[in-house]
């Protein structure tokens, strides 16, 4: 039987070499189109001003690493604080988020509980809610509590990723817990383990993949977050980097191109080097779970 | 806990045996329960205080003027007044209507046919494939950002990269971004660009169809274009409602591009003026958070709407392989 299959197989893929390379071939010219606009952003964030205006190739004439500095210091406030903000905030919504979901998920897909179906039924429900729905009235309510702008203005961002409305990463990890064989729970069970005990020692350490994928995504996603950012964060100091480099936009000088496009890379850096680290596990973990990415 | 599972008391005579376990299943039982919502408190406080609360205070302001600058105490209720003037005396909104509804029919089919079509061109296992599929994923994962939007407008100027490119064949560019006729196409094709999410869960699809199936049908001396046909996409249809689903959704709340294409204002005259970004103006700049909050309630019906009509049609054309439905 497996002979059979493979000697048809063969058969059927005659000259596998020439179709090979044109498949290879249209897959690289795609490549190029696909890669063009990062490679370009490379390019033109260390060209001088005359040749971002004159040259629109890929690479610069001459190198120009001034753009980097120009941008660091091109507002008030220097480029640094606006990443000390982003990886604060990015990296309180992975904490937030991971501890918060993971409890929720033990509950889901673990314990028994009244209500619980209808519970799981309501989480998947506000895994369809559109963020924009809830923007107005959530600014409303943080803003008379006095927390927009207030003595720590990213609490808006980071209370609701402490309390798993996350529910993307709820549905994650109760499919991963799914997975984990129930005999474990059982065994530890009756060496007198309470729920909190299985938690603890067979459901937390073993869950450690999809801690994983949930710290990576949360945080990119939360870096290239706008939309939140934008809403609650309103003085200067308190920008992140999405939010400054919409600073760019607004002073149109033609000048400030050059500093903008190294900003932008900048702040494309670190997901690029989650990517460069993650990417096997970035590319399965979204076919597994549908992840948008 | 320990004690009630000595062996030393399940040892004990056996009359009282079952009894001592009834009480300790129902205990145990009961612990779980609590434990249960002790996990669940996160969540539980958070959908009440962050999703429900702030949903129903959202249907409420729907139906009042509400400024954010009055105090909520002396808000005026306006009945459907907001509603009214959404339908009726707002132009822009349903201009925003129709901007989001031609971008999502538009952006979103091209985007999956891109995703299917690179999916297919990697199927198959050969060396160096994984570094493609990486290559492609790439922008999906940068894609929401505003850095890439700029990058984006800056391409798409008057005297950008893509002009000077069409320079080369003698083609005279247009100011895209500028051009209220070509800015949607211009965020239409940063969506497409980003096809590689819905390309990753195309190829886990494309795994899971049976290589018996090709083999029998081209013993049958089907081409390959009738295979693709009959085999490939049948087998690929719930992967396929799956991503079309997904990114309509997602398409419907297309923002940061938006926003830093037209500086926050939609236009150019109102060319990309999406729903999001109508609703923010509204809320965040015009400061009618009522308003604002009706809108968002018709969004949110929208897309449940759309979303049941695609759950009903999908019944047609959607198959799933254990002949369930």
């Amino acid at each position: 039987m497996v002979a059979v299959t493979s000697t048809t197989r063969r058969t059927g893929r005659r000259r596998p070499g020439g179709r090979q390379a044109v498949r290879l071939l249209i897959l690289i010219a795609i490549v190029a189109v696909v890669l063009y606009p990062l490679l370009w952003m490379l390019g033109t964030s260390v060209k001088s001003q005359e040749e971002i205006v004159n040259n629109i190739g890929l690479l610069p004439e001459t190198f120009t690493p001034g753009n980097y500095t120009a941008g660091w210091g091109n507002f008030d406030l220097s480029f640094g604080t606006f990443f000390l903000n982003s990886a604060m905030v990015s990296l309180l919504t992975v904490a937030g988020n991971a501890v918060s979901c993971l409890l929720a998920a033990y509950a889901f897909a673990r314990l028994r509980f009244r209500l619980r179906g209808i519970w799981f039924a309501v989480m998947i429900g506000t895994l369809l809610l559109p963020g924009h729905v809830l923007i107005v009235p959530q600014y409303i309510l943080f803003r008379s509590l006095g927390l927009v702008g207030g003595e720590w203005p990213y609490l808006p961002l980071l209370i609701p990723q402490f309390l798993a409305t996350e529910a993307f990463f709820v549905f994650l990890m109760v499919q991963f817990m799914r997975g984990i064989p129930r005999e474990l729970d059982e065994a530890a069970k009756i060496d007198g383990a309470s729920p909190y005990g299985i938690f603890r020692h067979v459901i937390l350490p073993l869950s450690r993949p999809a801690l994983v994928t949930t710290a990576i995504f949360s945080f990119i996603w939360t870096w290239n977050d706008f939309f939140r950012q934008l809403v609650f964060l309103s003085s200067l100091d308190d920008y992140t980097v999405p939010v400054a480099l919409t600073l760019f936009i607004d002073s149109t000088s033609q000048s400030a191109v050059g500093p903008m496009f190294a900003m932008s890379v900048l702040s494309l850096l670190p997901v690029f080097l989650f990517f460069l680290a993650f990417q096997r596990m970035l590319v399965e973990g979204i076919n597994t779970s549908g992840l948008k990415g | 806990m320990a004690l009630t599972t000595a062996p030393g008391r399940t040892g004990r005579s056996g009359s009282a045996r079952p009894h001592a376990n009834r009480r300790r299943v129902g205990r145990d039982r009961h612990a779980e329960g609590l434990a249960g919502y002790v996990f669940l408190s996160p969540w539980l406080i958070g959908l009440m205080g962050v999703t429900a609360i702030p949903m129903l205070l959202s249907l409420w302001l729907s139906f009042t003027d509400y400024d954010i600058l009055t105090p909520l105490s002396e808000v005026r209720w306006v009945g459907l007044a907001n509603y009214e003037r959404m339908f009726t005396a707002d132009p822009s909104y349903w201009h925003a209507v129709r901007v989001t509804l031609t971008f999502a029919v538009v952006a979103v089919p091209l985007k999956l046919a891109a995703a299917l079509g690179v999916a297919l061109l990697l199927n198959k296992a050969w060396r160096g494939v994984g570094l493609f599929r990486a290559l492609f994923y790439l922008p999906s994962l940068l894609g929401g950002s505003v850095a890439l939007a700029i990058v984006w407008v800056n391409m798409f100027n008057r005297d950008g990269a893509f002009n000077s490119f069409l320079a080369l064949f003698g083609i005279e560019g247009l100011p895209w971004v500028s051009d209220p006729d070509w800015a949607l196409q211009t965020l239409m094709v940063l969506a497409i660009w980003q096809f590689g999410a819905p390309m990753v869960i195309f190829l886990a699809g494309l795994k899971q169809v049976p290589t018996e199936l090709y083999e029998a049908a081209s013993v049958d001396g089907a081409s390959r274009w009738s295979q693709f046909w009959h085999v490939t996409l049948p087998m690929l249809s719930p992967v396929i409602f799956f991503n079309l689903v997904l990114e309509t959704i997602n398409g419907f709340q297309g923002f940061t591009a938006a926003f830093v294409l037209s500086n926050g204002t939609g236009g150019p005259v109102d060319s990309t003026l999406m729903y999001t970004l109508k609703l923010y103006i509204s809320g965040f700049t015009d400061l009618e958070m009522g308003y604002a909050s009706a809108m968002a309630w018709v969004f949110l019906i929208a897309i449940g709407l759309i979303t049941a009509i695609f759950f009903s049609t999908g019944r047609f054309w959607v198959h799933y392989s254990d002949g369930e439905k």
